[in-house]
């Protein structure tokens, strides 16, 4: 479910590094506690983010949720298909419907966030909570 | 205040029904209540264009009965519950003595000497205990949530497909009238009200056979497209169709002429809780008001989100979402009245923008009749 190559926040958002680029999304377990997403609003080409920072928002039916950046750097590229199919976030979250791609500044940064396996034990977790 | 633990949450007769349907489920006011099955959206649709099936067994059922019915009801309500025929509901308030709301409310009267109340779920212990303390007259008040379960069905197919389970004729019971009757061998009352701005039903029955009604209605409605809906669809549906929320539009510190419900509020009627209050702020005008406001551009507005006039704040939305049917985003929000004025121009407080909006006319959608 949650691919290997992924790193995760406690905020379910991923991001998967390939050189100096970090590419961000949100988890398939935040889409599905979302429900129907109809607006994504993502972040401006050239932004600066740290880790932590806002990074745009995934609106649904019936809540907003913020974006965290998961690294730090400049934001070089952004998936401008979810302003007119915000929906690909619930049926795609792990590949096309990413947010944004940041050119990261430190690379170590993300090894402080979760791996798949961590994540996946995490989710359970929460799941364990919702059923309870 | 802190949120009871999860073993304490309430539960509905269907509990076991929705988490067998995989249902999202949340703590709704201490109840566990399914809030989608499968998606909002697609539920929000079929209650538009087909019917829609809601657990609201959660919400609360008071009986008043005895010779002094009419006068306790009367007296803790601000609608004129005298000019309501035997087997005729209407929409009330229960009133603080300052004219505020307590709770919303549908008054049905059964009899000269028997009314029965439904009331939020959230509110139905404080509403028992708010009419016991008033009920100087003498009647008998019964908190009977306990003895109620209660589907919704709603939409336009919504008829059709309750007709099929009763040989009590649905099409005579006109809207917000009801009558008891038999639903696959069980005894109902069956009112022609709903919260979705749609024609439906709402029936109330003994909690035992709630799985049963529940599946004999899902299961026969196939054909129609019937659709598990949860309080997520169940709350697009009523602000698309312009109706208050208690906690939100309405609450202990607003009045029925704040909230645009005058046509509730019938202070000719005689005396009742915070009817001086509410005479005094009719003549004296009220200094906010709940208008409707539709977003012009895609961003949405959300409950608590600042009400703007140019950089100064002004409100605060008290709903807003997304409108799955109109496809427009949507919301109320108290303003000072000289700002409720169709077309007005103002600005909503979204993650720091002020998004631009207008005060448009309530409800924001109305079904063809």
């Amino acid at each position: 479910m949650y691919p290997a190559d992924f790193r995760y926040t406690k905020d379910h958002e991923w991001v998967q590094i390939t050189g100096s680029v970090g590419t961000i999304g949100i988890t398939d377990y935040a889409q599905h506690a979302l429900g129907d997403v109809v607006f994504v609003e993502l972040p401006k080409v050239g932004a600066k983010v740290k880790a932590g920072d806002v990074l745009g928002a995934v609106e649904s039916v019936k809540a907003v949720s913020e974006v965290f950046s998961p690294v730090t750097g400049e934001v070089t590229e952004v998936n401008s298909d979810l302003s007119t199919a915000p929906e690909k976030i619930n049926q795609d979250p792990h590949r096309s419907a990413w947010l944004a791609k940041i050119k990261i500044e430190n690379a170590s940064e993300a090894s402080k966030l979760m791996d798949a396996k961590t994540y996946t034990e995490y989710v359970a977790e929460k799941e364990k909570e919702q059923t309870a | 205040m802190s949120t009871p633990a999860k073993a304490e949450l309430r539960k509905t007769a269907l509990n076991s029904k929705h988490r067998r349907m995989s249902a999202k489920m949340v703590d709704f006011g201490g109840w566990d209540m399914p809030v989608e099955y499968s998606g909002i959206l697609a539920e929000h649709e079929a209650v538009r264009t087909r019917v829609g099936l809601f657990d609201v067994s959660h919400m609360g059922e008071i009986e008043i009965k005895g010779a002094q019915a009419l006068a306790l009801v009367q007296h803790v309500t601000c609608n004129d519950a005298s000019k309501l025929s035997v087997g005729q509901a209407h929409y009330s308030g229960l009133m603080t003595p300052k004219g505020t709301f307590v709770d919303d409310l549908l008054v049905h009267k059964f009899s000269d000497t028997h009314y029965f109340l439904c009331v939020n779920a959230s509110n139905q212990d404080r509403d028992y205990a708010h009419i016991v303390e008033h009920n100087k007259f003498g009647a008998t008040v019964e908190n009977a949530g306990g003895r109620y379960a209660q589907i919704a069905i709603q939409g336009p197919r919504a008829l059709e497909l309750l007709q099929r389970l009763t040989e009590t004729p649905l099409d005579p019971i006109k809207y917000y009238w009801f009558t008891r009757g038999i639903v696959e061998a069980v005894h109902c009352i069956i009112a022609r009200t709903g919260y979705t701005g749609e024609d439906g039903f709402e029936i109330y029955f003994e909690p035992e056979f709630a799985e049963k009604l529940w599946d004999a209605l899902m299961d026969s409605g196939k054909d129609l497209g019937v659709m598990a809906c949860g309080l997520g669809a169940r709350n697009t549906l009523r602000l698309e169709a312009g109706m208050a929320l208690y906690g939100h539009e309405i609450d202990d510190t607003t009045t029925p002429w704040e909230a645009n419900l005058g046509w509730i509020c019938k202070v000719e009627k005689g005396d009742f809780l915070g009817r001086d209050l509410l005479i005094k702020q009719k003549a004296s005008g009220v200094t906010r008001a709940l208008a409707g406001f539709q977003m012009e551009s895609r961003l949405i507005a959300r409950d608590g989100y600042a009400v703007l006039n140019g950089e100064r704040a002004i409100g605060t939305v008290t709903s807003g979402g997304p409108a799955p049917f109109l496809k427009k985003n949507i919301g109320f929000a108290y303003v000072p009245p000289a700002i409720n004025k169709l077309g007005t121009k103002i600005g909503i407080e979204v993650r720091s923008q002020a998004a631009p909006a207008k005060v448009v006319s309530v409800p924001f959608y109305k079904r063809a009749k």
